[in-house]
């Protein structure tokens, strides 16, 4: 395993315990993505829309929460999780499953401050349309987050890039676990504590080769479908 | 239950001002809109035309008066729209933005496809239906804003200079349209500080000038027999400010 070239021949041999992490790194990044959406979605669109005391406490403590430290998050959610914690009967800790919420966690503030601000910059250019057609709010949320869609699909790729990239929270509360909870990152941190640098840095480079392909198919469905639908 | 429509019209502004910070956009100004021929709202550029426009749509609130629409005060714009200046097409195809004016007028879904089409017609942009939006012309734009503010069956159409940025071929087909919904039934009110455009639509004419109205009466009556200077200057050509 020492060999500069190992991780690109265990891509090339197709190796199953390679495959198997670069899986489920998807599997949960992507999960999370999807969740965090569902909710962050409607949750910065709500916020863009609405006007109440307080508000632009909560739009600078959403924005702060981008920041969110991965551990922090998966210090909690270890907590949560845990045994004696409010959820340990769930027996969650230590599988993807608490990795998603984790990783769901730690990105739905980036998606919801992203959209906030994507959907009141175009509530201003909107405004007096959907006003003058008698638009309801939840109407309004509808049209903006749907007219906004090509910039919100900024928003997600942000989201799944700290998904992808984070080590933290997926450490804790996955435990990396070899063939159940391993992914990219905690094999790549793993191997360097292990001085298996060679194989770190490949696996790496195969991380970054999947977030750069990732981003270009959504740069490719976005150019295209706005040349569909303006 | 049946209940009779109820009308908009007359529109009744009752010695309505509205002040922004220290500046007064419209002073007191009382007029009454009737069903009838077009209403053109003319005055040079800075009268409070658009303001007008949007106080008489209910975006914006008079910080002092009055706006009825057919008696009643704060009624949703269900029987009036508005034609900006500058409208914005929503981020979808030019047929989806006509349907976006349907749906939330309450048109049932199974007859819009074919409303879609049929105003399409009305505003000449049936080949265009599955372009996106935003990459129509701006004669094309105004056509279609046209047919989104006639999806929702207005009683009152309002329209802020829509010809404002057009060439005389686009504003022909443009004044075409406002013209034919004006024989349908629909009262038109066109802000407009064009003396031509003035002469081929107007059946009754409003003259702003400096927020105050200086004359209202009929289209024939303004261009031969001005009886305020303002307006007597505007129609020599003048400059008024």
């Amino acid at each position: 395993m020492s060999d500069p070239l190992s991780a690109w021949q265990l891509i090339l041999n197709g190796d199953a315990a390679l495959f198997a992490i670069v899986r489920l790194s998807l599997a949960v990044s992507l999960s999370a993505v999807a969740l965090a959406a569902l909710a962050g979605m409607p949750l910065g669109a709500l916020l863009a829309l609405t006007r109440f005391p307080g508000r632009s406490a909560l739009v600078v403590l959403l924005n702060a929460l981008m920041g969110l430290p991965p551990v922090v998050v998966g210090l909690a959610v270890y907590l949560l999780l845990s045994r004696s914690g409010p959820l340990g009967g769930s027996g969650i800790l230590f599988t993807p499953s608490a990795m998603v919420i984790a990783q769901t966690i730690l990105i739905v503030p980036i998606i919801a401050a992203l959209t906030r601000q994507t959907v009141e910059d175009l509530w201003t250019e909107y405004r007096d349309e959907l006003t003058a057609m008698d638009v309801s709010p939840a109407g309004r949320m509808m049209t903006l987050l749907w007219d906004a869609r090509y910039s919100l699909l900024t928003a997600l790729l942000a989201g799944f890039g700290r998904a992808a990239a984070e080590v933290g929270a997926v450490m804790i509360v996955g435990g990396n676990i070899d063939g159940f909870t391993r992914t990219m990152t905690t094999a790549i941190s793993l191997e360097t504590s292990k001085g298996n640098l060679p194989l770190a840095m490949g696996l790496g480079l195969i991380l970054v080769a999947i977030v750069l392909a990732i981003n270009a198919a959504a740069w490719g469905t976005r150019v295209w479908s706005e040349r569909q639908a303006g | 239950m049946m209940r009779a429509p109820s009308s908009d019209l007359p529109l009744v502004l009752d010695d309505v001002s509205l002040r922004v910070g220290a500046t007064t956009i419209l002073n007191r100004l009382s007029l009454s809109i009737t069903p009838g021929a077009p209403t053109l709202i003319v005055g040079p550029n800075g009268a409070g035309k658009t303001t007008l426009l949007r106080l008489c749509m209910g975006l914006d609130a008079p910080s002092a008066g009055r706006i009825t629409w057919g008696g009643r005060a704060n009624c949703a714009p269900l029987r009036r729209a508005i034609l900006f200046q500058r409208p914005v097409m929503l981020r979808r195809t030019t047929a989806a933005n006509v349907g976006y004016g349907l749906a939330q007028a309450g048109t049932p879904r199974r007859l819009r496809a074919q409303r879609v089409a049929a105003l399409l017609e009305r505003v000449g942009l049936s080949d265009l239906a599955q372009r996106p939006a935003r990459r129509l012309s701006g004669g094309e734009q105004q056509r279609l804003a046209l047919a989104r503010a006639l999806a929702r069956d207005p009683e009152i159409l309002l329209l802020d200079e829509p010809t404002a940025n057009l060439d005389p071929a686009a504003t022909r087909s443009v004044e075409e349209i406002v013209l034919m919904a004006a024989q349908s039934g629909i009262k038109i009110v066109m802000a407009s500080h064009d003396l031509g455009q003035l002469r081929r639509l107007a059946g009754e004419v409003i003259f702003l000038a400096r927020g105050a109205l200086c004359e209202q009466g009929p289209a024939a009556n303004f261009l031969d027999h001005p009886t305020t200077p303002e307006a007597a200057a505007f129609l020599r050509g003048d400059l008024v400010i």
